[in-house]
């Protein structure tokens, strides 16, 4: 294979791995958007919460997959906590309103942190089983734990489709995306569900930021940059469908990628070309449902 | 009739309560400056800087350094007890020029001091110079503040962005170093630094391969490590700070680059960022003003000082703010601390030489330091000082009207 | 009976501010200056979100274009005439407003919000990127435009006092301004397609061209406000077309009641007084800002200017049925 060649297919594959990371923080942001109908802004701030426990868990217990064992309880409560006090009163309230609520979230969670965290940049170590690299080509080596963290948002993405698709669980929470009122009628407690929908968002993003920590680092206003292309991710591929935001995932993080190589003075748009351009042609995302 | 006597009661509560917070609101923007009295003897040195969000620690350093400076020579400048207004400047370029008028008009103080990110930088300068206020900057490197945009009444303690890439440049192509590409974000800071690298690299015989750059704050750096790999340059000279800084040198040694192709940086590469980095940074030399273990008593009192007042170790953003507060000393001793001197008080700012920490340095005509800038290496968690990269560097200060 | 009360207090209101420069200090008027043109930004905004229903992430977009536009026209070291370059700048930003919009708009509901910030943020990128904009360490606006015509000079924009008036005439200018073009057939339109637009093109309304409009006008008012924005400190830089700026506006306009005009206007006196002041009282003051928020959300549903309607409609509802 040519060195041009191999090069390609490694862009590719860059692009192929933050894709999947994307799509594990956008997922959660398309559930509870599709099924509870709420547009959270805080979302990218749990993602930031995940790092940060993670980073101190790890700093206590040693082994990052303790930290997650741990911490994935803890987000989910939070994650409970927040509903009731919070997002319980917006359901029936204007999109807007919940925007200008959870602006003010992220607002308390960052001051949060920096109170207790306080405001350097960390980092978590790699955990040793998976802290090696693996030649490519050319000098050019991949490191395993980049692997490892496609391979587990790959698991989350099938696990998600089995969910969604193949259980009593998944019937409900796709009844409710398409009708609310649906669901009293089949005798399904939708302030359950909604509560279980949300945490579970919440703790998607956690956990992205917990598995991502150790390549991404962690330090105060993480959460925003993701926040952002999240909500591109959700609206290219449309509100509420998980395959969409898996493909959309996809599609960015390769014209993310090939952006930065082919066109960099505009890199910073390509995405929102993207968006645009889509929404143009369709514009309630690739698989969205036309309001 | 008694709806309509309960109607205009209400209709004169709401007026009455309407005009009330309204005019509450607009008075209580008015009251505080109405009740100061006794402004006589203080001088009001207004910080402004990054309190929170990326760049919070380093605004604190730059603080807590400059009130230790001038609280060892008795808390006092000019034999004028001192009052520090804080601000928090967020690092928001849009409110950059707000915030700074809100030191300078509404607490009306006689120096500004401002700030870290160089975003926020010009819209600082602007109302300084607008208003003509005194101000000294103890970090942002942006270059055209001591070049086109350089004016009488604006400082730096710090430095220039072209000043440690330059010298990184020149000591690449001293180590023989024949082919190099430059790798920053795609803005004012990241564009200066890089080509500054490449001057001074060029300079010294050497050949570019030429300059990556990707969107900031972006830190997705796969693609371009991809690209540097296939480039196969000899030396890679990357500029990042904070989290941008972690993460690039953990992905540079991860991608296997570090063990074919150097990477160099100007210090903030490896600045507050060696414990994250951990053993990725180990051996990175980079280049900058200052370093650790520099071995002279200045930096040692000063570091334990700084230690003993902080429980924090010094870094160079301490130093910086440590030399404003020196610099502000010895301008204002010199005219008794009298404001209105203001030609004599800019003319011994300018003959000041700073006993620093980092070394004695001197102001060039546009008011930049004049410094060593020193090569350093990582070892463990320290940039180690390893040589003198280029002595007495001054900025070319080109387009500035006063050089 | 609601429209009396709210007209009276406003009318106190401005006297006030007509009034306070007589007390106020520099700080204090140029502060009010900066609120005051958010105000007509906020305005311009509710115009789209409160009347005609589309809620646009991506405002800032205008402003900012007005702002970098201010540069543009202005020569390095000489001022440019106000008047000539705000008819430059009116026609450059309809015509923007009217090609955006018409792509935008085929957008509804969420996907509008995102592509409206997708055009955004391709403004800031660009300008981040562009050299000859000054990139992302912004440009000087070194005079303030004059308002000369011929010989005569009616005011001075470097003059803060003054600046503080011309700033005032003109929230209330766009205040009136929008008030009579919502109250017009083509207001009633643009409500009506707030409230059901389906119904209305079933009526035989063409609903794209009455939001599109809307659209346009929104965007050239918010350019004016970025243009005297960008006036008051002779400094621009990419961060006026920020999706953080966006969202300050947003907050304004729901915060202060969307859907009625006066809303923003109190909505953005009070957020930019509450930052103000809890900026200068604790480092961590966005902790305080976030709760304020919050709270401000879960007790105001219909932002401040709702809360005052419900307190005088609540009570002599009441009174009458006794």
């Amino acid at each position: 294979m040519s060195d041009g060649l191999i090069f390609f297919l490694i862009q590719v594959l860059n692009g192929i791995q933050y894709g999947l990371l994307l799509f594990l923080v956008a997922s959660g942001l398309t559930l509870v958007f599709g099924i509870i109908g709420i547009i959270n802004l805080a979302h990218g701030s749990f993602y930031m919460v995940g790092a940060y426990i993670a980073f101190s868990l790890v700093r206590a217990t040693g082994t990052l997959w303790l930290a997650i064992l741990i911490g994935l309880p803890l987000t989910m409560i939070l994650g409970v906590a927040l509903e009731l006090a919070f997002f319980r009163p917006l359901y029936r309230r204007d999109h807007l309103y919940q925007v200008l609520l959870t602006y003010g979230l992220i607002l308390v969670l960052e001051e949060t942190r920096s109170i207790l965290f306080g405001d350097d940049v960390h980092g978590v170590q790699v955990p040793a089983l998976f802290d090696f690299s693996i030649p490519l080509s050319g000098g050019l080596t991949y490191p395993v734990y980049r692997f490892v963290i496609s391979a587990i948002c790959l698991l989350v993405a099938l696990g998600m489709y089995f969910v969604i698709q193949r259980t009593r669980l998944g019937m409900a929470i796709r009844a409710g995306a398409s009708d609310r009122e649906m669901l009293q009628s089949l005798g399904i407690d939708a302030g359950l569900l909604f509560r279980f929908v949300l945490a579970a968002g919440l703790t998607l993003a956690a956990f992205a930021g917990m598995i991502a920590a150790p390549v991404a680092s962690v330090f105060p206003g993480m959460g925003n940059q993701i926040l952002i292309i999240s909500f591109v991710v959700v609206v290219i591929g449309g509100i509420g469908s998980i395959k969409g935001a898996f493909i959309a995932s996809l599609l960015i993080g390769l014209v993310d990628t090939f952006g930065q190589i082919w066109a960099p003075q505009i890199a910073g748009m390509t995405v929102y070309v993207l968006m645009a351009a889509i929404l143009l042609w369709r514009p309630a995302g690739l698989f969205g449902k036309r309001a | 009739m008694k709806t309509a006597s309960v109607r205009s009661h209400d209709r004169r509560r709401v007026l009455k309560g309407l005009a009330a917070g309204v005019g509450a609101a607009a008075i209580t923007t008015v009251l505080p400056t109405r009740f100061s009295i006794g402004q006589a003897a203080k001088l009001k040195l207004g910080l402004m800087l990054p309190y929170s969000g990326t760049y919070a620690a380093l605004g604190k350093n730059i603080d807590d350094a400059l009130r230790l400076a001038i609280n060892e020579k008795g808390g006092k400048l000019g034999g004028r007890d001192v009052e520090y207004v804080t601000l928090d400047d967020e690092s928001d370029p849009a409110k950059s020029a707000d915030n700074a008028n809100r030191l300078v008009t509404r607490d009306k103080v006689d120096f500004l001091i401002g700030t870290v990110s160089s975003g926020v930088q010009l819209g600082i300068n602007k109302v300084a110079t607008d208003n003509d206020v005194m101000l000294v900057i103890p970090n942002a490197g942006v270059t055209v503040a001591t070049r086109d945009l350089c004016a009488p009444n604006v400082f730096r303690t710090s430095f220039s962005n072209w000043q440690p890439a330059y010298a990184m440049g020149v000591v690449a192509a001293k180590q023989g170093k024949k082919r190099a590409l430059a790798i920053s974000w795609d803005y004012a800071a990241g564009r200066e630094s890089n080509a500054a690298f490449t001057e001074g690299f060029v300079n010294g015989g050497g050949k570019t391969e030429g300059e990556l750059y990707l969107p900031f704050p972006q830190v997705e750096f796969q693609p371009l490590l991809t690209q540097i790999a296939a480039a196969k340059p000899e030396v890679v000279y990357a500029f990042f700070a904070g989290g941008g800084a972690v993460k690039f040198v953990k992905d540079y040694a991860a991608a296997g680059l570090r063990a074919n192709i150097p990477l160099v940086g100007p210090g903030f590469l490896t600045d507050g960022t060696l414990e994250a980095q951990g053993e990725a940074a180990e051996g990175l030399e980079t280049t900058l003003h200052y370093a650790d273990g520099l071995g002279n008593p200045r930096d040692d009192a000063f570091r334990a000082a700084f230690k003993k007042a902080t429980n924090r170790d010094a870094d160079v953003y301490a130093v910086q703010g440590y030399d404003t507060g020196l610099l502000l000393l010895s301008g204002l001793e010199a005219v008794k601390g009298d404001m209105k001197a203001r030609k004599e008080l800019i003319a011994a700012m300018e003959k000041t030489e700073i006993d620093s920490p980092r070394g004695k340095f001197s102001l060039s005509k546009s008011h930049n330091p004049i410094q060593d800038i020193y090569l350093r290496r990582v070892k463990g968690l320290e940039n180690r000082f390893v040589s003198v990269a280029v002595k007495a560097l001054a900025d070319p200060g080109t387009g500035c009207k006063m050089a | 009976m609601n429209q009396r009360i709210a007209r009276a207090s406003f009318l106190v209101a401005l006297i006030l501010l007509a009034l306070i420069p007589l007390i106020g200090d520099k700080y204090e008027l140029q502060l009010l200056s900066k609120i005051m043109l958010m105000a007509i930004f906020a305005m311009s905004l509710d115009l789209l979100v409160g009347f005609t229903g589309l809620v646009s992430l991506g405002h800032a977009a205008f402003f900012g274009l007005g702002g970098y536009l201010l540069w543009f026209l202005s020569p390095q070291y000489a001022a440019t005439n106000l008047w000539l370059s705000l008819v430059e700048v009116v026609a450059i930003a309809a015509v923007t407003a009217l090609l955006i919009g018409s792509l935008v708009l085929r957008s509804s509901g969420v996907y509008f919000i995102m592509v409206t910030l997708a055009f955004a943020q391709m403004f800031f990128y660009y300008t981040t990127g562009a050299k000859w904009l000054g990139g992302s360490d912004g440009a000087y606006i070194y005079v303030r435009p004059s308002a000369a015509i011929f010989d005569w000079v009616p005011f001075n924009l470097a003059n803060y006092v003054q600046f503080y008036y011309v700033a005032l005439v003109l929230m209330i200018g766009v205040f009136l301004l929008l008030r009579m073009i919502l109250r017009s057939l083509f207001g009633r339109a643009i409500q009506g397609v707030k409230s059901n637009e389906n119904r209305l093109r079933s009526l035989g309304f063409p609903t794209f061209r009455y939001k599109l409009a809307s659209f346009v006008i929104a965007g050239t008012v918010a350019s004016l406000a970025g243009y005297f924005s960008a006036a008051q400190f002779g400094f621009v830089n990419p961060e006026l077309f920020g999706w953080k700026l966006s969202g300050e506006v947003l907050m304004m306009v729901i915060l202060g009641g969307m859907g009625t005009l006066y809303g923003p206007i109190l909505g953005a006196f009070v957020l930019v007084l509450v930052e103000t002041e809890l900026a200068g009282m604790t480092k961590h003051w966005l902790l305080p800002m976030g709760l304020f928020v919050i709270l401000a959300v879960l007790f105001l549903p219909r932002g401040i200017a709702g809360m005052r309607l419900r307190l005088s409609f609540g009570r002599s509802a009441r009174e009458a049925d006794a």
